[in-house]
């Protein structure tokens, strides 16, 4: 990778090796607990993918299966990841609408696709409904669809 | 008796285990819909749980309110699928809770039952001509289009021009867009072969949705709204004055309100690019919002029997945003048109007289899912809430109320050391009383069936609309 193998711990390097001849990509989520669980995707798999594919334990998470046609893979970024993730199309900003605590840099799991540039993202799952008083959603009183 | 029970286990192919060597606690959920696999789901990380449903086949709205052409959204039948499918858990259809076995048996026979039957009535206006003919609750012309069997005889009335839909949310959309879609992309979807004939021979060409406050209360959400303006041989028919201001509003209102609004103004107040006037131009139906409008009366036509229009209140809105009330002005409108759709609210029942019910909020009254003055009695779903939300919402406020359970159930609050019987103490009631309940396996019968017949037609299913039928199938 040149690095002098003296300046570099060995581990590090290894693990950068690693991950070019895998061809994965490293994401952090962060559970509503607050744990850090680490996963491998494939460049072009989507976040919903990978939550599925490591059976990672998110209560509800993508009860749709990635048809733009519910917002329970709801995930927030950095800014700076954010702007790494690319363009929303109208129809995912539609569904992200319904989510609970919709912030500026919210996007759906199931539309965000991995890429190299994306190597060891952070990706924070966040609470669906913080208080049973909120069941109510406060712009929108949505009936069944 | 223990005997008994294990027979009628055995009937049903499952084989339930004896009272006295059962290792995990024994919960019931009430209601076989998205609210009773959700508590489902979540409990069976510890208890056993059997659902039980009135119906033969399970999934409630899913199946019977989710717009047919809205197949993505039932996905999640999937999920509640592999619930079923779990060890420790058991479904048993065609059980009327209320009827075939009470509440109170229920609670004998389980450490904690969760009642998630959902919203089977509707909020009614309350206004003169509302029995007249041609004019339906939304929730049963929905139930209608999508094989509800108590809805199966509804033949609404579809030969007149203008339709009126009261109220402005998701169910009223789903309708308006129902009503007016092109029939060759209906015929590909699991509406009943029934209603699509019906509304292949429709003479509908106007819709008006109508609401009591203004463009920025409509409860509606924009994925819906963006159907209905790219919905395809149609036009809107917006009134522009009646969007007067909301531009100025526009600047400090959340983001999902304001896409959603913007969207109305762009639909009524932009002049169209070439294309889409053209498009508007040849387009042969129409369907339009209207704001500030209570109904007051339906009246009826010459034959004094059928709707012929609907006298509506003319209102103002005092306050702003979510809080605003409609308040009469004094001024009256009529609307003319030959059918009357009210979209105000399902409502939910009380099923049992030993269940607390509040009558005014119809729900049943809780704290976090925990029913009021009866240990070891839970709700989740609309009867906890009251009928608002989507799925996702129903999912985690069932999820709470599982967490509920399992809290009472760990915490030592209910009591849950001594054995309870399960469903090897309901079965041989149920069994006395000549009810056959059905099993999830028989259930898949149904559905084989079911996309059999669709299949033939193009369709991805072409429901049984019949509970005979239903229960006929299952034993071939």
């Amino acid at each position: 990778m040149g690095l002098p193998p003296s300046s570099s711990p060995t581990g590090l390097r290894r693990a950068a090796s690693q991950s070019s001849s895998d061809n994965k990509v490293t994401v952090h989520f962060v559970n509503r607990d607050g744990e850090k669980i680490t996963a491998k995707g494939s460049p072009g798999d989507s976040l919903l993918d990978l939550v599925i594919n490591e059976d990672l334990d998110f209560d509800g998470f993508g009860a749709c299966e990635g048809t733009l046609a519910c917002s329970t893979c709801h995930l927030v970024f950095s800014e700076e990841v954010y702007e790494k993730l690319g363009p929303v199309t109208d129809e995912e900003m539609d569904m992200l609408d319904l989510a609970y605590g919709l912030t500026d840099t919210s996007r759906l799991g199931c539309q965000v696709c991995l890429t190299r540039a994306l190597e060891g993202m952070e990706a924070r799952v966040p609470e669906s409904v913080a208080d049973i008083r909120q069941t109510q959603d406060i712009t929108m009183g949505m009936t069944m669809k | 008796s223990e005997v008994e029970g294990w027979i009628w286990g055995r009937r049903l192919g499952v084989i339930t285990r004896s009272a006295s060597s059962a290792a995990h606690q024994k919960v019931c959920v009430v209601g076989g819909g998205p609210a009773g696999f959700y508590t489902a789901q979540h409990l069976l990380k510890d208890v056993q749980v059997d659902i039980y449903e009135r119906l033969p086949v399970p999934f409630g709205l899913v199946r019977f309110g989710v717009a047919p052409d809205h197949p993505e959204v039932k996905n999640v039948i999937s999920t509640f699928t592999q619930t079923a499918h779990h060890a420790r858990c058991c479904y048993y259809g065609n059980v009327n809770v209320g009827t075939d076995v009470s509440v109170e048996e229920l609670r004998e026979a389980y450490h904690a039952v969760v009642l998630s039957y959902g919203a089977e009535g509707n909020r009614s206006m309350g206004v003169p001509g509302e029995d007249l003919e041609g004019v339906y609750p939304a929730k049963d012309f929905v139930g209608w289009y999508n094989g509800l069997p108590s809805n199966r005889e509804l033949n609404p009335g579809l030969d007149c021009e203008t339709a009126v839909i009261l109220g402005q949310g998701n169910v009223a959309l789903d309708v308006a867009r129902i009503l007016l879609s092109p029939i060759d992309e209906l015929k590909k979807t699991d509406i009943t072969q029934r209603s699509l004939d019906a509304l292949a021979q429709s003479q509908v060409r106007r819709v008006l949705i109508v609401g009591r406050r203004g463009p920025l209360q409509i409860a509606g959400t924009i994925k819906e709204l963006r159907e209905m303006v790219n919905l395809p041989d149609t036009k809107p028919e917006m009134v522009a004055s009646e969007f007067e201001g909301m531009a100025e509003a526009l600047k400090v209102i959340p983001r999902p309100r304001k896409r959603l609004t913007e969207l109305m103004l762009k639909t009524a107040v932009d002049p169209p690019a070439e294309k889409e006037r053209q498009r508007r131009q040849a387009a042969s139906r129409s369907w339009g919002l209207r704001f500030l409008r209570s109904p007051l009366e339906v009246l009826a036509g010459p034959d004094g029997a059928r709707v012929a229009g609907i006298r509506l209140a003319v209102n103002r809105l005092e306050g702003t945003g979510d809080g605003s009330v409609a308040v009469p002005t004094g001024e009256v409108e009529t609307m003319d048109c030959g059918l009357v759709i009210t979209s105000i609210g399902y409502k939910s029942l009380p099923i049992d007289p030993a269940v607390p019910f509040d009558p005014r909020k119809a729900i049943v009254p809780n704290s976090l899912g925990r029913v009021q003055q009866a240990a070891g009695l839970y709700c989740s779903g609309w009867l906890k809430t009251g009928p608002v939300g989507v799925i996702a919402t129903t999912m985690n406020n069932s999820f709470d109320t599982a967490h509920s359970v399992v809290e009472d159930l760990t915490s030592g609050c209910l009591d849950a050391t001594s054995a309870k019987p399960g469903s090897t103490g309901i079965g041989p009631l149920l069994d006395k009383r000549g009810v056959k309940p059905v099993s999830f396996s028989d259930w898949e019968k149904i559905n084989q069936e079911e996309r059999r017949r669709g299949a033939a037609q193009g369709k991805p299913r072409e429901k049984l609309l019949d509970v005979e039928e239903m229960l006929k199938t299952w034993t071939v």
